[in-house]
């Protein structure tokens, strides 16, 4: 990595560590922010985070693993998230999830070549009612068709 | 999704409520005052547990601290869950206001709303209607020019973990650490976010004090049944016409359930979630309350087509990878349930291999640590057992399998 992307790295951590105060309960929020922005956290994300908040890098690297939304390798810049609970599942969510398979030619779990789009499947996210479900990065959408789910990811950016 | 608020109606939430009035009422009455109403009005937790609320309450109190919180538990991830969600964006001003009143009544001087990370999208408009009750004093300093008590709320936006919904999870993971269970005791009222106390409580329950607050204890038990008073609001999806969140009292029974949202051909209803139990026809006359058929509110109707045995391999699925992996029983516990689920699909199960899976299931409901391990067998052991005739059948394993 060049050194004025280390720079500019370290510095954005600083405003965050200076928004959200140096302390332990401010790793989830500057970790869903690193997220949100570059869509994972990288190695020299934690150690940098970990100097920061005084704490060991190990302990950064032990909260990304955790949680379902945090990953400490690369992923698309959008990722898609398609709900397997048993509401959504009832509802056809195979069909959804064979189209986006076969549109986008990669398996669940995948990324496209390009690095656009990854796929994943989620647990419950709350739209049991409303089934088959996705997320696309922090937007919702309801009661999928394959035909409408394929239609909304090709106007993904 | 569509704003539906309108069409809701329901006798307690989903009622008519002039905004800000509860918090008015509440500053009017002492502390003990609204103890003694909510203790008359026997309220209790809506997250599941079903602790009495007063007790809770009290015993946050009573504790001697120079800092308390409250804690508003909207990490609802409990499969067929999604009561919260309507709450948050169609009644923030019942979930707030309850928390000021919690905050009253404690004596906390901060809230923190746990919204679980699938809600990142309800996060601005929570915060935007926080900016509101402030510029009506509703929240910030003084509130309602009353000197001795002030209030904030912050959200604080969790990153995808079932088990973050358990009280002390939930802690830790506000703490910055890895959202795994405490040892209780000490409990959160004594020793909570950063070892203050704290009382955390669910969105629906924060929601109903607004309404106890203004119209009385005795009025909130007039609705639902000697143990279980006031309404509930069920989450209600599977095969139906109508799936969505119904407030109805407490007592109702599944079959008046059914009716209402149209279900037809139901073989079973999962109470609960995943953590809850399945019921078969037989048992469809069951009251949903506390002293029968309990549930944090999600209902999950399966009519003769679905085949229960992949229900349950859903469910299993859904724990192993929502175990936090913090003690051996859960862990290791519902990864062998799966793989018990798995040899029956299969066709290749013993029946004593079985027989040894639900007493390990037996063993998970007494020596996890949390609540996830303690109810994950559940659904395992309710629906080998109740739905044993179809899971069983040769003729079902021999279609199935391969």
């Amino acid at each position: 990595m060049l050194t004025e992307e280390k720079t500019s790295l370290v510095e954005e951590l600083e405003g965050l560590v200076l928004m959200y105060g140096n302390k332990r309960s401010s790793l989830l929020p500057i970790l869903n922010a690193v997220q949100k922005k570059y869509r994972y956290i990288s190695e020299y994300a934690q150690q940098e985070i970990a100097r920061q908040l005084n704490i060991h890098p190990a302990e950064v690297y032990g909260v990304i693993s955790f949680y379902g939304f945090l990953n400490s390798t690369p992923k698309g810049r959008n990722i898609v998230r398609l709900c397997k609970t048993i509401s959504c599942d009832m509802k056809d969510k195979i069909s959804v999830e064979k189209a986006i398979e076969r549109e986008l030619g990669i398996k669940f779990g995948e990324t496209t070549k390009d690095r656009k789009i990854t796929i994943e499947f989620t647990n419950c996210i709350g739209l049991c009612d409303e089934g088959p479900a996705m997320s696309i990065n922090d937007r919702v959408y309801t009661k999928l068709t394959s035909e409408r789910a394929i239609e909304i990811i090709n106007q993904v950016k | 999704m569509n704003n539906k608020k309108k069409e809701r109606k329901g006798e307690i939430l989903f009622s008519q409520y002039s905004y800000g009035s509860s918090i008015k009422k509440a500053l009017s009455l002492s502390r003990e005052d609204i103890l003694f109403e909510l203790k008359s009005s026997k309220l209790k937790g809506r997250g599941g547990a079903g602790f009495p609320v007063s007790t809770k309450w009290m015993l946050a109190a009573a504790s001697i601290s120079n800092e308390k919180f409250i804690i508003c538990n909207a990490d609802e991830g409990e499969p067929g869950t999604i009561k919260d969600r309507v709450l948050l964006l169609e009644y923030p001003e019942l979930i707030f206001e309850g928390m000021v009143i919690a905050g009253y009544t404690i004596g906390a001087k901060k809230g923190i709303v746990y919204l679980r990370g699938e809600y990142g999208y309800i996060k601005k408009p929570l915060e935007d209607f926080i900016e509101t009750m402030k510029k009506d004093n509703l929240l910030g300093e003084n509130i309602l020019g009353n000197e001795n008590f002030s209030f904030d709320i912050e959200i604080f936006l969790g990153a995808a973990a079932y088990v973050c919904g358990e009280e002390t999870a939930l802690i830790e993971s506000l703490e910055g650490h890895r959202g795994e269970a405490r040892n209780r005791p000490p409990y959160p009222v004594n020793t909570g976010f950063n070892k203050k106390p704290t009382s955390v409580n669910n969105v629906e329950t924060l929601a109903c004090i607004p309404h106890i607050v203004l119209n009385g204890g005795e009025w909130f038990k007039k609705f639902g049944t000697e143990n279980s008073t006031g309404t509930k609001l069920f989450s209600v999806s599977g095969d139906c016409e109508l799936p969505g969140v119904y407030e109805l009292p407490w007592g109702t029974s599944i079959d008046e359930l059914l009716y209402l949202v149209k279900a037809k051909n139901t073989k079973a209803v999962q109470v609960g979630g995943a953590s809850g139990y399945c019921l078969p026809k037989e048992q469809f006359n069951r009251k949903l309350s506390f002293e029968d058929a309990a549930t944090g509110g999600s209902i999950i109707i399966f009519d003769e087509s679905r085949d229960m045995l992949k229900v349950l391999k859903n469910f299993m699925e859904f724990f192993v990878e929502e175990s936090c992996g913090q003690c051996t029983p859960c862990r290791i516990g519902n990864m062998k349930l799966l793989e018990g689920v798995n040899m029956i699909e299969e066709g290749k199960y013993t029946f004593n291999y079985l027989n040894k899976l639900k007493s390990l299931g037996e063993t998970m409901q007494v020596a996890s640590k949390c609540g996830l391990g303690q109810s994950s067998p559940h659904s395992f052991l309710s629906i080998l057992e109740d739905f044993k005739d179809e899971i069983f059948s040769y003729e079902n394993r021999g279609r199935n399998g391969k």
